[in-house]
């Protein structure tokens, strides 16, 4: 129905950020967000509204432990 | 940095895939993981997951599509509503070709209904202020992901004095049809592949309940192809072990809490009921409607119509599939009578109903 989709924040505006990903730009409310966000950020946007901030630490510890996979006793 | 991008390295997955088969080989019993997720489903038919994945591990979908499990009888009021001469119906796209019992919104469109497709909800809002002579219903149905979305949107109507905004909420909670299915004894569940952006506003503590009382393990999972296989390695891994436990695979994203902003305003503006899934049944609590102090929203209430008889789609399995009980392959109607162009059940229709993503992908 409605994808949520990862977009950076290029700029805010009161209740409301100019998001963008591949030069697609979206308006997102923030109005459901519970965490500030500042240009550079990243957050998810559903239906015209960012739901949630993307940590980018997470992001980068979530792929370190995908790349595990890479490790000599693991790929024989 | 494109995060879609990244987490669909070829490589990556091919290694994850990797690992899932060396942690399962030999076994006798194949495990099988569910996804509640409409999201996820596609994502697995589109990324082409299960064929990667080896035969000891299976995966099944549950009723994670919206507009899958909202029954004909809401689609049969929306139809009703936009009959009306001074109604414009505003909804998200996929609703509009769902058959309902007699007709649907795109039938009822083509015969010169005013129907809108909008990307957001704050988009019927101004839709409604730009025509203070007509009345805008919004068709709300979605998860706990959407449902903040249209609570949002009816706080914005009020915050302008609008009254001529209203909201056809038909809002289903996740959790609760993850139990029932977990209680069925019909049904192997091993492990859930819990939602990703529900997760997002309702917190992964939520699904605790189902590790403790039906012993099923839990993994809040992304719906990138690496995301997925992730979650699903992380799910064997529990299995083998015998544990059964909650686990955030997508930790960029959702937290143990989860958005404390978005949950008030749902507490705020709507209120759990007993809500109908179809091919489920009611199912307690399962549901949001709209609060009493929003009543004037509620389009139920606030446009009252005369709604035509309910009648189901003869041989249509969707209900079935909901359960996760049957594949699109085992309907005789797949691909013949029902495809995406001409949709026989709901399940054909939106991109995330099995069906759909069955014919559009294959096996
Ligand atoms: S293929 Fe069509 S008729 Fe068969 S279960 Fe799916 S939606 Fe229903």
């Amino acid at each position: 129905m409605c994808v949520g989709v990862p977009m950076q924040v290029v700029s805010v505006d009161g209740d409301f950020a100019m998001t963008e990903v591949d030069g697609v730009k979206r308006e997102a409310s923030l109005m459901m967000l519970d965490q500030e966000v500042k240009v550079g950020d990243f957050v998810i946007v559903h239906a015209g509204f960012a739901i949630s901030k993307l940590d980018e630490e997470e992001a980068r510890a979530t792929l370190e432990l995908m790349r595990e996979v890479y490790s000599p006793e693991l790929m024989g | 940095m494109n995060y879609s991008d990244v987490f669909r390295d070829k490589e990556l997955v091919q290694g994850l895939a990797k690992r899932i088969a060396d942690l399962t080989r030999g076994r006798t019993e194949p495990l099988v993981f569910m996804e509640v997720c409409g999201t996820h489903t596609n994502a697995i038919y589109q990324f082409g997951l299960r064929s990667l994945l080896p035969p000891e591990v299976r995966l099944i979908s549950g009723p994670g599509c919206p507009v899958c499990v909202t029954p004909n009888s809401y689609l049969d009021r929306a139809i009703a509503l936009c009959r009306l001469p001074d109604v414009i119906i505003a909804s998200f796209g996929d609703m509009l070709r769902v058959p309902g019992s007699s007709s649907s919104l795109m039938e009822e469109r083509a015969k010169g209904a005013d129907i809108r497709v909008v990307y957001s909800p704050l988009d019927a809002v101004q839709l409604a202020a730009k025509n203070p002579d007509k009345r805008v219903v919004f068709l709300g149905v979605g998860f706990e992901t959407t449902a903040p979305t249209i609570a949002g949107s009816i706080l914005a109507a009020k915050a302008q004095g609008l009254s001529n905004y209203f909201v056809l909420a038909s809002h289903k909670t996740m959790p609760q049809p993850m139990a029932i299915l977990s209680a069925d004894p019909e049904l192997q569940v091993d492990g859930y592949i819990c939602p990703a952006h529900v997760s997002a506003i309702i917190g992964a503590d939520a699904y605790r309940f189902l590790c403790e009382e039906y012993k099923v393990p839990c993994v809040v999972t992304g719906f990138e192809p690496t995301d997925v296989l992730q979650g699903v390695e992380m799910l064997v891994r529990q299995a083998i072990a015998g544990e059964s436990k909650v686990e955030i695979q997508y930790s960029r994203v959702v937290r143990w809490e989860g958005n404390a902003k978005a949950q008030a305003m749902l507490a705020d503006v709507f209120t759990p009921f007993d809500a109908p899934w179809r091919g489920i049944g009611v199912l307690p609590g399962s549901g949001l409607r709209i609060a009493d102090k929003y009543a004037d929203f509620d389009a139920e209430l606030a446009i009252p119509v005369q709604v035509e008889e309910l009648k189901e789609h003869k041989g249509c399995l969707c209900g079935e599939i909901l359960k996760g009980k049957v594949s699109p392959f085992d309907c005789p109607l797949f691909g013949g009578k029902c495809t995406p162009e001409s949709p026989v059940g709901a399940c054909m229709v939106s991109s995330e109903g099995t069906c759909a993503a069955a014919y559009k992908y294959g096996r």
